[in-house]
């Protein structure tokens, strides 16, 4: 079966909770499970098939095991790879198409905005759009300006689409497979950074309901709420403020939407204060979205106004340097948390 | 004489009246009907708009009738359509019933999409209408994706995608068109070309013309007038027939005329003078009446009868429409996702 191999080169170790694999794995075989359930399932991107497998290698081997009808290679075009798959979905088939990097979305949107996202709606529920869009978001290597975007507060804007960003490879696993299998467009945001991270996936017909956040680290004083890569980030300032006697709680959003509300309010109350991070742009982020929502639901029981942390409000230079300027980091999440501590 | 072929493969030009490869004339009594249905919904929408008894946005086809009577034709029921907001035309031909689709114009709750897509992005799956798409050149894409999805099942499925020659300046045009190419997949690019993109005339946004492009993707172009419907309907056979085959994407390019503008209510400034009156003296529905009239198809008491039926069908279901409510504002979070919720 394709995507059993370990494409990092790491050797399966077999743990309680599954079998350690990187991110990458976890979605490959998420891939290769999906497609061997249904026929319906097709994947449609540049440069799916193999010996590419993907820019990132998260579709080796899956032409080769499915074939290249259903593993299908596309000219660079990101609006028909879309809308090709809007078009599929429409007409049936479990499409997963491929943004290659989040910043060419840029080019699909029309078809994610107006049809992909819509088309229940306009047509009364005559048509579903059972149509997943992977894409990853490339910041963090020095990829410059136009290919380290993180865009997904756009597609959280947009009534009609899901939107699913995964921190770890299990969460991966369970989510995309979700995705596959949801009657509505599902846009899943990937990180380049994450995709060799190792983890836990449990076997079997592993699913994660869409919608449900999660807490991935038990705390008392803080709550950071964060998603993706920057449930990383969280991660590792949290054990930074151990050292200093805070206790720091780590909800991991999984879901942007549909948004668990329920289990950010219920940290929150019993923290009493909060962070939200992103390395979205913290202007107008998706972070203001979690912070007013906190505001509006629990304002009297604060101890503090609720901090955002996320990339300031400039181009992304291609300079490491440059990056680190702009990007939000453990350090810049554990400053966060103490001012609001201090507060 | 009224098709040619350009581009590599040069698809036959189908010959005249008469040839084997034109429509029987049972098929041309109904291309016939079709227009003249098409024609009495139009001219019921623009009456009600005038005369102040309905308010809704509206796109009108008239002078393309003769593209829509060869597409309801020539497709078979489960042949996949999808075409743009200026599609009524289509969706008529295509066999929406007619009276959800008068009221999905009127947007009220009985209409196909319950008055959530109005008469912009009518969808009726069941009558292989896919969907309508309200932002020019972005059915092209989505015609591939169905299109390859009847390849994927095994069936034999033909996918039309039916946009304006405005579409062709789009980058959605271009992607589909060399997507499809490369796949081979069954789909017929049709191009109805009005003369205009919006407010601007055709020569002043194509350096080529449309079907000259298909040279590019190394697929058939053909062009072919589309105030025609015996020229539409044999070119538009070829091109079905081939896709069906297994033979790969056509662009036909259907020369018409946009006989009321852009929108309802275009007061067609941009039009030169003496063009417009000249266009609507040589509209398609009386001239094919009366081209079958001559050639002994249709009897004048037989295309009279074919007027009336439409007319009575067409006023019944406005008249429905209109005594139909309009819909709840629940309705309005219905539909934004399926039944595992959002």
């Amino acid at each position: 079966m394709a995507g059993t191999d370990a494409a990092d080169g790491t050797a399966a170790t077999d743990t309680a909770d599954g079998t350690v694999r990187t991110m990458r794995e976890a979605l490959n075989g998420a891939l290769a499970a999906a497609m061997a359930a249904d026929p319906s399932v097709v994947l449609i991107g540049e440069d799916l098939a193999d010996p590419g497998g993907g820019i990132s290698q998260v579709t080796r081997g899956l032409s080769t095991t499915f074939g290249t009808d259903r593993v299908r290679d596309t000219p660079i075009s990101e609006a028909a790879i879309v809308g090709a798959a809007v078009g599929a979905a429409a007409a049936g088939l479990r499409p997963v198409a491929e943004v290659m990097i989040m910043d060419f979305i840029s080019i699909a949107l029309d078809q994610l905005v107006n049809h992909a996202a819509k088309a229940r709606f306009m047509s009364a529920g005559l048509l579903s759009m059972p149509l997943t869009v992977r894409t990853a978001v490339f910041g963090g290597i020095g990829s410059g300006a136009t290919h380290s975007q993180t865009f997904e507060t756009w597609l959280a804007h947009v009534p009609g689409l899901k939107v699913v960003v995964p921190s770890t490879p299990a969460d991966a696993a369970g989510l995309l497979t979700s995705c596959i299998f949801d009657d509505d467009p599902c846009v899943f945001v990937e990180n380049v950074a994450l995709y060799g991270t190792s983890g836990p996936v449990p076997g079997g017909d592993h699913r994660i309901p869409l919608g449900r956040a999660e807490v991935k680290r038990p705390g008392r004083d803080v709550t950071v709420v964060a998603y993706g890569r920057t449930v990383r980030d969280a991660l590792a300032a949290a054990e930074l403020l151990a050292a200093e006697q805070v206790e720091v709680e780590v909800v991991d959003l999984r879901t942007l939407v549909p948004l668990d509300a329920a289990t950010v309010l219920e940290s929150v109350g019993r923290t009493r204060r909060a962070v939200v991070a992103h390395h979205a742009t913290r202007f107008a982020g998706f972070g203001a979205e979690v912070a007013a929502l906190i505001g509006e639901e629990l304002f009297g029981d604060l101890a503090a106004p609720v901090r955002r942390v996320g990339a300031a409000f400039a181009p992304i230079g291609s300079a490491a340097s440059l990056e680190a300027a702009v990007m939000p980091s453990a350090a810049s999440i554990a400053e966060a948390v103490r001012a609001v501590v201090a507060h | 004489m009224s098709a040619e072929g350009v581009g590599t493969g040069g698809a036959a030009a189908a010959g005249a009246g008469g040839d084997p490869s034109g429509p029987t004339p049972d098929q041309r009594r109904e291309m016939y009907r079709l227009m003249s249905l098409i024609l009495a919904v139009d001219e019921r929408v623009r009456r009600g708009l005038s005369g102040g008894e309905f308010a809704c946005t509206y796109w009108p086809a008239t002078g393309q009738e003769a593209i829509a009577a060869a597409l309801g034709t020539v497709l078979r029921p489960d042949d996949q359509l999808v075409t743009t907001y200026r599609g009524l035309h289509d969706q008529v031909a295509k066999g929406v019933p007619l009276g959800p689709l008068a009221a999905e114009i009127l947007t009220r709750r009985t209409g196909v999409n319950g008055g959530k897509g109005g008469v912009m992005h009518v969808s009726h799956p069941p009558s292989g209408l896919v969907l309508s798409t309200g932002i020019v050149g972005s059915g092209l894409p989505i015609a591939v994706g169905v299109a390859l999805a009847a390849r994927l099942r095994g069936t034999d499925q033909v996918t039309v995608a039916s946009f304006g020659d405005g579409a062709t300046g789009t980058g959605s045009f271009h992607e589909a068109v060399n997507l499809a190419a490369v796949w081979q997949v069954p789909v017929v690019f049709c191009c109805q070309n009005n003369g205009y993109a919006e407010m601007t005339p055709t020569a002043e946004a194509q350096p080529v013309g449309v079907a000259d492009r298909a040279a590019g993707y190394g697929i058939d172009g053909v062009r072919v007038d589309g105030n025609d419907p015996d020229a539409v309907h044999r070119a538009l056979t070829a091109a079905v027939d081939r896709a069906r085959a297994g033979g790969g994407p056509v662009l036909l390019e259907c020369l018409t005329y946009r006989l009321w503008g852009h929108y309802f209510g275009d007061p067609m400034r941009y039009i030169p003078p003496g063009e417009l009156d000249e266009a609507r003296r040589s509209e398609p529905v009386g001239r094919y009446r009366a081209r079958l009239i001559a050639d002994g198809v249709l009897a004048d008491t037989g295309a009279d009868s074919i007027d009336a039926g439409v007319r009575s069908e067409v006023d019944a279901a406005f008249t429905a429409a209109l005594a139909a409510a309009a819909p709840e504002p629940g309705d309005a979070f219905v539909d934004v996702y399926g039944p595992a919720g959002g």
